[in-house]
C-alpha cells in the first residue's frame, strides 16, 4: 500500500527523523493559511500525489509571499499532474503540503528495501540526493552503499557511521547517523516495503532533515497496523482495481482492448504476454484466484467488463482444484445479468473442462470456444480488431 | 529416483483441521501421500477424517515418524508454524499459505539458516513426485512418472507446463512450486541443485517471472554446473513498472526484475527461452530429442 508524502513525513517523525515544518491542504485559502503558521518565507508547495517525478511535471513550486502560496496552490490543486511515473493520462491533485523552505547545502539519498537475494532489508545511501537511486545505481553503482538489517539485531549504530563517513557529511555526521537509525526501526516497525528520504538535506545552518520521503507498506502485514490502514487513499486508485479488492480479486488496469480473466496469477500474466504475441495488448491482469467459486467469476467478469476499452475477452481457466464447470456457470450467470455484447473466447482446461465447455455452448450465449492457449489468444485477438 | 518427497515420505499436516487443510489433506492421501499425523494446537488426541491429531509437532513427530510437514496454517500464524516445524528436527516443509508478512520471512529465513530443514514456498503449490507422493494442491491426474524435472514459482502456470509434457509422453521425475514470494525458503538455485544431484532427472523445465533476480542467477549456475538440457519461460513481458502482479514478489521495481533482462540472462547462458507458454512441452521435447541444452 502506498501513501502520501505528508503522512510518510508524519510517521517518520514519530520514529525521530527530522522534516520541514508543514501542512496538508486541500484549498488554496488553507494553503495560505498554514504558509502564514510556519514562519517566516520562503514557502514550497508541493502536490501529493503517489507518484514520483511531481517536480517535473510542475507540481512543486516556491513561493516567496502568502498570496504566492495562494496562488500557486490554484495553479496545483486541481490540476492533473503528469510525471513519468503517472502515466500520460497523469493524476488528479486533490491534495497539498505546504512546506517551509530550506537553505540547502547538501543532499544526499537514504533508502531502506528488502533485499530478496540477502532475505533481509538493507539501507541503501549515495551522495547523489534528489535525484531516482535507479539511475544511480545504473550509471554508478559503486557510488551507492549499503548495509544488511538482519532481524533480531536490527541497523546498528556502527554501521550508521561508516554509511555517513562513506557520505563524507563532516559536521552533520552525527544527525544523520541518527536518522538513519530512526528510518531503519520505522521501516521494520511499521512492515514497510520502502522507507525512502530523496533527498535528506543538510541545511547552511546544518540541519539534517528529510526533504521528501516515501514510504509503502507490506499489504499482508497490514491487519497488525490499522493505524496505517487508514492512510489508505482510495481517490489515488484505479476505481475499478478498488472494487476488484473489495472482491478479493487481484486486477490491474492495462491500457488494451483484449480483456482477460485468468486463475493463477503466473499464468494471467503468460496470458498477456500470449495476447501480445498475437498481435494483441491486454486490458487487465485479473487473476480470480485458485478457489473461486460462481460469485467470485461473476464479480470478476462484470468488473472487466466495466472498463470501456475492452473489446473482447479472453477467459482462460486451467482447471485444477478450481473445476472448470464453476467457472462456467460463474461467467453465464455473470453475462446474462449483464446482457454483454462483448464477444468472448473461452478456454478451458484440466478438471470438468468437458463438462464447462458444454454449458458455455448450451447457454446461448455469444461464446466462442478455444483448442488451446495460442488458438485462444489469436481468436481474440481477430474479435478486438474486428470490435475496433 | 526423484527428489524431496517419494514413496517413504511420511507426512504430517500443520493446520489440517480447517478447510483448506482437510481438503487437501484428503487429494493427498487419495494420490497415495502417506499422511501419518495433523497438528492443530488445543485438537491433540482427537482424530481428524482417520489421521490421528497433535497439538504440537514435535509431539507429532515422536508418536509417528513424521518425516515431512504440509502447513495450511493462515497467514498471521503461518511464519510461526514454519519454525516450530524447523524446531522438531522436520527435514521438509512445505509451506502452501499466501500472505503471510514479508518481515516474517525474513526471520523464518534466518531462523532456517544452519539448520537441517529445508522450507518450500510459501504461497507455492507444493511438490509432487509423480506416482509417489504429493504433498500440495496441485491436480494430480495431469502428471505422469519420468525424468523432468520442472522448477516454477506460480501455480496454475506450471500445471499448465506438466499438462504439455505429458501430452507428449514426457513425464516427470518431480516439479517444485517454490512460490510467488519476495523471500522464500528454497530458490531456483537450491532446486536446481537438487536436480544436479539427482540422476533420473533427463531435462528441467525452469519457469520464472518478472521480479528479483532469481532467474539470472539461475542462469549463472545452469551454465556452469548443468549439462542436461533446460527449457525456460518467464512470465510477465507485458507487466507494467511498479505493479504487483498478483504475487508478492512479481514485480518490476526500478526498472529492474523484468522479463527481457531474465530472458536475455538464460539465453546468453545456452539456454533455451521459449516465448509461448504454449511452446514449454514442445520445446522440451525437442531439447531432449536433440541431446542438448
Amino acid at each position: 500500500m502506498k501513501i502520501h508524502e505528508y503522512q510518510a513525513k508524519a510517521i517518520l517523525r514519530r520514529f525521530g527523523v527530522a522534516v520541514p515544518k508543514g501542512e496538508v491542504c486541500f484549498t488554496p485559502k488553507e494553503a495560505a493559511e498554514a504558509a502564514s503558521s510556519l514562519g517566516p518565507p520562503p514557502y514550497v508547495v508541493k502536490a501529493q500525489i503517489h507518484a514520483g517525478g511531481r517536480g517535473k511535471g510542475g507540481g512543486v513550486k516556491l513561493a516567496r509571499s502568502l498570496s504566492e502560496v495562494e496562488a500557486r496552490a490554484q495553479e496545483i490543486i486541481g490540476m492533473t499532474l503528469v510525471t513519468p511515473q503517472t502515466g500520460p493520462e497523469g493524476r488528479k491533485v486533490r491534495r497539498l503540503l505546504v512546506e517551509e523552505g530550506l537553505e540547502i547545502a547538501r543532499e544526499v539519498y537514504l533508502g531502506v528495501v528488502i533485499d530478496r537475494a540477502l532475505g533481509m532489508p538493507v539501507l541503501m545511501a549515495s551522495a547523489e540526493g534528489g535525484v531516482e537511486i535507479e539511475d544511480v545505481a545504473r550509471r554508478f553503482p559503486e557510488k551507492i552503499l549499503r548495509a544488511p538489517i538482519p532481524p533480531g539485531f536490527g541497523f546498528r549504530p556502527f554501521q550508521a557511521r561508516k554509511i555517513a563517513y562513506g557520505l563524507g557529511l563532516g559536521a552533520a555526521t552525527e544527525k544523520t547517523v541518527k536518522i538513519m537509525l530512526a528510518l531503519t526501526r520505522a521501516f521494520e516497525e511499521t512492515d514497510a516495503s520502502l522507507a525512502e528520504v530523496n533527498p535528506l538535506v543538510v541545511t547552511r545552518g546544518e540541519e539534517v532533515l528529510a526533504l521528501d520521503s516515501k514510504m509503502s507498506f507490506d499489504d499482508n502485514a497490514l491487519y497488525r497496523h490499522p493505524e496505517i490502514r487508514e492512510l489508505r487513499d482510495q481517490e489515488e486508485e484505479e476505481p475499478q482495481e478498488l472494487e476488484a479488492s473489495r472482491h478479493g480479486l487481484s486486477y490491474i488496469k492495462l491500457h488494451g482492448d483484449v480483456g482477460c480473466m485468468v486463475n493463477g496469477a503466473g499464468l494471467a500474466m503468460a496470458t498477456m504476454d500470449m495476447i501480445q504475441l498475437a498481435g494483441g495488448t491486454p486490458a487487465n491482469f485479473l487473476d480470480v484466484g485458485g478457489g473461486a467459486g460462481t460469485g467470485q467469476v461473476s464479480n470478476a467478469f462484470r468488473i472487466l467488463l466495466s472498463d470501456p476499452g475492452v473489446k473482447a475477452v479472453l477467459i482462460n481457466i486451467f482447471g485444477g482444484i478450481m473445476r472448470c464447470d464453476v467457472v462456467a456457470e460463474g461467467v453465464v450467470t455473470a453475462a446474462s445479468h449483464t446482457g454483454v455484447q462483448t464477444p468472448v473466447v473461452v478456454r478451458l482446461e484440466g478438471t470438468n473442462a468437458e463438462e464447462g465447455r458444454r454449458i458455455l455452448m448450451n447457454s446461448g450465449l455469444n461464446f466462442t470456444v478455444a483448442d488451446g492457449m495460442l488458438d485462444a489468444a489469436r481468436k481474440v485477438v481477430a474479435l478486438a480488431r474486428r470490435g475496433a | 529416483m526423484s527428489i524431496l518427497a517419494d514413496r517413504n515420505t511420511r507426512l504430517l499436516v500443520q493446520g489440517i483441521t480447517g478447510r483448506e487443510g482437510t481438503f487437501h489433506s484428503q487429494q493427498c492421501a487419495a494420490y497415495g501421500t502417506s499422511i501419518v499425523a495433523g497438528v492443530t494446537p488445543g485438537k491433540g488426541g482427537t482424530t481428524h477424517e482417520g489421521v490421528p491429531v497433535f497439538n504440537t509437532v514435535a509431539e507429532a513427530v515422536g508418536n509417528t515418524g513424521a518425516n515431512a510437514s504440509m502447513v495450511f496454517v493462515p497467514p498471521p500464524f503461518a511464519a510461526d508454524a514454519i519454525l516450530e516445524a524447523a524446531d522438531a528436527g522436520l527435514p521438509l516443509v512445505v509451506c502452501i499459505t499466501e500472505g503471510i508478512p514479508t518481515l516474517d520471512m525474513v526471520r523464518v529465513k534466518a531462523f532456517l539458516k544452519g539448520s537441517r530443514t529445508r522450507l518450500i514456498g510459501p504461497n507455492c503449490p507444493g511438490v509432487i513426485t509423480p506416482g509417489q507422493c504429493k504433498i500440495g494442491i496441485m491436480p494430480g491426474s495431469i502428471h505422469r512418472p519420468g525424468h523432468v524435472g520442472v522448477i516454477s514459482r506460480s501455480g496454475t502456470l506450471t500445471y499448465e507446463a506438466v499438462a504439455q509434457l505429458t501430452a507428449r509422453n514426457l513425464g516427470q521425475s518431480t516439479c517444485i512450486g517454490i512460490g510467488g514470494d519476495p523471500i522464500i525458503g528454497t530458490d531456483f538455485l537450491d532446486a536446481l541443485t537438487l536436480f544436479r544431484e539427482d540422476p533420473d532427472t533427463g531435462g528441467i523445465v525452469l519457469i520464472g517471472e518478472i521480479g528479483g533476480t532469481a532467474e539470472e542467477d539461475a542462469a549463472a549456475y545452469i551454465r556452469r554446473h548443468l549439462t542436461i538440457p533446460v527449457v525456460a519461460f518467464i512470465a510477465g513481458r507485458t507487466a507494467p513498472p511498479g505493479k504487483r502482479m498478483g504475487h508478492a514478489g512479481a514485480i518490476i521495481s526500478g526498472g529492474s526484475g523484468t522479463a527481457a533482462e531474465k530472458t536475455a540472462a538464460l539465453k546468453a547462458a545456452g539456454i533455451r527461452v521459449v516465448e509461448s507458454p504454449a511452446g514449454i512441452g514442445e520445446a522440451m521435447s525437442e531439447a531432449l530429442a536433440g541431446g542438448i541444452r
